[in-house]
C-alpha cells in the first residue's frame, strides 16, 4: 500500500487532464449556452466555428513563427489569438447577416433555425478544409512541460510522476481568466445586463428600450471568443483536426444540457461533469489500485471500465441519465 | 405550372441527368448513380416520414443506417463455428445478463419504495455491469483469438442476404425504440442531441467490437443477391449474347450486374414509396399532420402524441435501416471507418429540404438530384480549378488549389441547402 504514489499517479492521469479538458468543454459549453439564451437556438455549427477559429490562428501563428516572433516558454499561438477572434467574430457577424438574421425577424420555430446551422456547419466545415486540409496540424511551440515526470520524481523521490504539461496550465488559466472576465461582463457592465434581461424576457426587454439587434451582435462577438480561445487551447492540449471539433459538439452539447441550457453557471459545471466522467470511465485504473489496495486485494486486469473508443457513450449516457430524472438540467436552465 | 407537370419535369431532368452522365462519361457511373441514388431516395423517404409527416429532428441517421450495414453480416454470413464453439455462449449469457441488469434496475426503480430505490438502482447497475463483465470478456477473447486474420468474429446465420434487408429494418427499429423512449416528448433539440449521440455508439460499436463484425479490419465478399461478373464472363453463352450487342465481356458483366441491383433497389423505393403515400393519406397520416402543425389541439383531441411520435420514430428509423442494409449488400463490404456523419446525416438533410419535406415523391427526386450532386461536384470542380489554375505558373498556390477540389462539396451542399431553405423553404416539391 502506496497512497502517496497512488495520488500521485491519480493526479497525473485522471485529474490534471480532466480539469484541462473540462476547461475547453466548459468555455465551448457557455458559448453554445449564450446562444441559446440570446438566439434560442442549438447551434450544431459550434464544432465547426470552433475548427475555423483555430484555423485562422494556426496560419496567423505559422506568420509569426517565420518572422521568428516567439513568447518563449509560451506557445505563439497565445500571440496569434486576436487575430483568430477577429477574423472568427467577423465571419459569425456576417453569417447571422446573411443567414439567421432573416429566420430571426420571421421568428421561425428554432428546429429550423437547428437545420439552418446544419447549413452553415456545411460551410464553416468545407472551408476549413478547402483552407488547411482534413489533417492534423502542429502548431504548438515553447517550452512543453512545466514540471516533467522526471524532475517530479527527482524532486519528490517516489516512484511515480506528476507530469503538467504547459498547454495544461495555460488552458486552466486562460479559461478562468475567461470566465472570470464574461461573468463580470454579464453581472456588472450595462450591455451584459441587457443581454441576461434579453434572454430572461424577450418581451420585457424590448419594452424597455433594449436594441435586440444589438445584443444578438454583442452575443456574436463573444461567442466568436469563446468559441476561438476554447479551439485553440484544445488544439494546443491534444492535436488540431477538424474532424475532432466537429465530433466535439457532442460532448460540449451534453455538458451545456447537463448544467441547464441558457445558465452559464451550469455550462461550467457540466464541462467538469462530463470531462471527469469521460476521463475517469475510459481511464485504466490499474496503476492508481495496485498502490491504494493492498497486497492480496491487487487487481490483476487492467481496471478499465470502457475503452477510450466509447468516451461519446460516457457524455451520452450521462445526458440520458439527466434528460430522464432532470430535464432542465442541474442548474434549472430553460425547459421550452 | 400545376405540381403534376412540375413533378414529372423534374424527375425528367433526373433522367437526363442520369442518362446524360452515361453519355458523357461512361454507363457503368451512370448505373453507380442511379443505385446509390436509389439508396438515397429510401433513406429519404424514412427520413421524410419523421420530419415531413411527424415534425421530428433526427439526426442519428448515419447509426441507423449503420446497424442496417451490421445487419447484412449478422444474417447472410456464414456462422464461424469454432468461434462459437469458443466463447460465443459467453457472449450472448454476458449480454443477456446485462439486459437482464437493466430490466431488474427500472424495474425496482418502478416498484421500491422511494427511500432507498435509488441506491438499490445504482447496486443494480454497478454489480451487473460487473457481472456482465467478468463473463462478457473472456468470450471476446476468446472468439477474436480465433483465425484473427480471417474471421476473428462469430460469423452470422447463414441466411439468403436479401433477409438481411427486413432484419436492416428490425434493428433500426429497435434501436430507435431505445432512443424514442428516453429522448421523445422532450424538447425538439435534446431528441436531435440524443440521435447525434447514438448515432456516434453505434458506429464505436461496429469499430470496436471486432467479435461482432470484425470491426476496423472490415468485412469483405458479402453474399450476394445477384450473379457474380467473372462466372457472367465464364459463361459462353452471355459471352455470346454480349457480343450481339456489341458490347465485350468484361462491360457487360458489370453493366447487367448494377442493373440487376437497379431492379432490386427499384421494387424496394416502389414498395416502400407506395406504403409511405397509403399512410400519409390515411386517417393515421391525417392525424400524424395535425399533431405536426398543432400539437396542443390534438392532444385536447385526445391523441397520444408521445405514443404516436414513437411510432413514427421507429418507423422511419427502420426504412433507412432497410437502406443501410440494401446500401452495404451493393457495396459487398462493411467498412465501419467510411460512415461519416457529413455524408450519411446531414447530407440526407439536405435532400429531404431540398427536395421537398412532407412530400414523399419530394424526398426521392433530392435522393437523386442531391446524390448526383454530390458525385458530380468532384469533376466540375475540377473542371473549374483547372480553369482557373491554367495560368497559373506551377507553385504551393496552384498545388494548394488543386488538392482542395475534393472538399468542395460540403461547401456546395451548405450553399445549396441555405439557399433553397431561404428562397423555397418547402423545397422543389412543396407539400400539397
Amino acid at each position: 500500500m502506496d497512497l502517496l504514489n497512488a495520488l500521485v499517479a491519480f493526479g497525473n492521469f485522471v485529474f490534471v487532464p480532466a480539469v484541462a479538458y473540462g476547461s475547453q468543454l466548459a468555455l465551448g459549453a457557455l458559448a453554445v449556452t449564450l446562444i441559446y439564451g440570446i438566439l434560442r437556438f442549438s447551434n450544431f455549427a459550434h464544432g465547426d466555428t470552433m475548427a475555423l477559429g483555430t484555423m485562422v490562428t494556426i496560419i496567423a501563428t505559422w506568420g509569426l513563427q517565420s518572422v521568428g516572433i516567439s513568447l518563449g516558454p509560451l506557445p505563439t499561438a497565445l500571440f496569434a489569438i486576436p487575430v483568430g477572434i477577429a477574423f472568427t467574430a467577423v465571419l459569425v457577424l456576417g453569417t447571422d447577416r446573411l443567414v439567421y438574421r432573416f429566420y430571426r425577424k420571421q421568428k421561425v420555430a428554432p428546429v429550423i433555425m437547428v437545420i439552418v446551422s446544419i447549413g452553415v456547419m456545411f460551410i464553416y466545415n468545407g472551408l476549413t478544409r478547402l483552407v488547411l486540409g482534413p489533417d492534423d496540424q502542429n502548431f504548438a511551440d515553447g517550452e512543453r512541460f512545466l514540471i516533467s515526470a522526471r524532475d517530479f520524481k527527482a524532486m519528490t523521490g517516489l516512484s511515480e510522476g506528476l507530469a503538467i504539461r504547459t498547454t495544461q496550465v495555460l488552458t486552466v488559466v486562460t479559461a478562468i481568466l475567461v470566465v472570470a472576465a464574461l461573468f463580470w461582463f454579464l453581472n456588472r457592465t450595462r450591455t451584459g445586463k441587457s443581454m441576461r434581461a434579453y434572454s430572461d424576457n424577450e418581451d420585457l426587454a424590448l419594452l424597455s428600450g433594449i436594441d435586440p439587434e444589438r445584443v444578438v451582435r454583442v452575443t456574436w462577438i463573444i461567442v466568436a471568443a469563446l468559441a476561438t480561445i476554447a479551439g485553440v487551447l484544445y488544439g494546443l492540449d491534444k492535436t488540431y483536426k477538424p474532424f475532432t471539433y466537429f465530433q466535439l459538439v457532442l460532448p460540449i452539447f451534453a455538458a451545456a444540457i447537463v448544467g441547464g441550457l441558457g445558465s452559464p453557471l451550469g455550462a461550467i459545471a457540466g464541462g467538469f461533469v462530463i470531462a471527469f466522467s469521460e476521463v475517469a470511465i475510459t481511464y485504466a485504473w490499474k496503476k492508481v489500485l495496485v498502490y491504494a489496495l493492498p497486497e492480496p486485494l491487487e487487481p490483476s486486469g487492467l481496471m478499465q471500465l470502457l475503452s477510450t473508443d466509447y468516451k461519446f457513450a460516457v457524455s451520452f449516457v450521462i445526458l440520458v441519465i439527466v434528460l430522464l430524472f432532470r430535464p432542465t438540467g442541474l442548474f434549472k436552465g430553460k425547459s421550452v | 405550372m400545376t405540381q403534376t407537370m412540375r413533378t414529372t419535369l423534374l424527375f425528367a431532368l433526373v433522367a437526363v441527368l442520369i442518362i446524360g452522365t452515361g453519355i458523357v462519361q461512361s454507363w457503368n457511373s451512370a448505373l453507380f448513380i442511379l443505385n446509390m441514388g436509389l439508396v438515397s431516395a429510401v433513406m429519404a423517404l424514412g427520413v421524410n416520414l419523421q420530419w415531413g409527416l411527424a415534425g421530428l429532428f433526427n439526426v442519428g441517421i448515419m447509426g441507423f443506417v449503420a446497424l442496417g450495414g451490421l445487419a447484412v453480416v449478422l444474417t447472410s454470413t456464414p456462422p464461424v463455428t469454432e468461434a462459437w464453439a469458443a466463447g460465443g455462449l459467453r457472449i450472448i449469457g454476458g449480454l443477456v445478463l446485462g439486459a437482464l441488469s437493466i430490466a431488474l434496475a427500472i424495474l425496482t426503480w418502478q416498484k421500491a419504495p422511494r427511500k432507498w430505490r435509488g441506491y438499490a438502482v445504482a447496486a443494480i447497475i454497478i454489480g451487473g455491469f460487473f457481472l456482465f463483465r467478468a463473463v462478457f470478456d473472456p468470450g471476446v477473447a476468446a472468439v477474436e483469438a480465433y483465425d484473427a486474420a480471417i474471421s476473428g468474429n462469430l460469423g452470422g446465420l447463414g441466411l439468403p442476404v436479401l433477409l438481411s434487408w427486413p432484419m436492416g429494418g428490425l434493428l433500426a427499429a429497435g434501436a430507435a425504440w431505445f432512443i424514442g423512449k428516453t429522448a421523445l416528448g422532450l424538447r425538439s433539440d435534446y431528441l436531435a442531441i440524443a440521435t447525434l449521440g447514438i448515432a456516434e455508439i453505434v458506429i464505436a460499436v461496429l469499430k470496436n467490437e471486432d467479435w461482432l463484425a470484425r470491426g476496423v479490419k472490415n468485412v469483405i465478399g458479402l453474399p450476394r443477391p445477384v450473379p457474380y461478373e467473372i462466372d457472367l464472363q465464364n459463361d459462353p453463352a452471355f459471352v455470346e449474347r454480349a457480343a450481339s450487342l456489341g458490347l465485350d465481356a468484361t462491360t457487360a458483366s458489370t453493366l447487367w450486374v448494377k442493373l440487376q441491383y437497379s431492379l432490386l433497389l427499384t421494387a424496394v423505393l416502389v414498395l416502400i414509396l407506395v406504403l409511405a403515400q397509403l399512410s400519409r393519406n390515411s386517417p393515421w397520416g391525417r392525424m400524424m399532420r395535425a399533431i405536426r402543425d398543432n400539437e396542443t389541439a390534438a392532444r385536447a383531441m385526445g391523441k397520444d402524441v408521445t405514443k404516436r411520435h414513437l411510432q413514427v420514430f421507429i418507423l422511419g428509423s427502420a426504412i433507412c435501416g432497410i437502406a443501410g442494409a440494401m446500401m452495404t449488400t451493393l457495396d459487398g463490404a462493411l467498412t465501419p471507418t467510411t460512415y461519416q456523419p457529413l455524408r450519411f446525416t446531414f447530407l440526407i438533410w439536405v435532400m429531404v429540404i431540398v427536395g421537398g419535406s412532407g412530400n414523399n415523391l419530394g424526398a426521392v427526386l433530392g435522393g437523386f438530384l442531391i446524390w448526383f450532386l454530390w458525385v458530380q461536384v468532384e469533376p466540375m470542380g475540377q473542371a473549374l480549378i483547372n480553369g482557373i489554375t491554367m495560368g497559373m505558373g506551377d507553385g504551393a498556390l496552384k498545388d494548394h488549389l488543386q488538392d482542395s477540389v475534393q472538399h468542395m462539396r460540403l461547401l456546395t451542399m451548405g450553399v445549396v441547402l441555405l439557399v433553397v431553405l431561404r428562397f423555397s423553404p418547402r423545397g422543389l416539391l412543396p407539400e400539397r
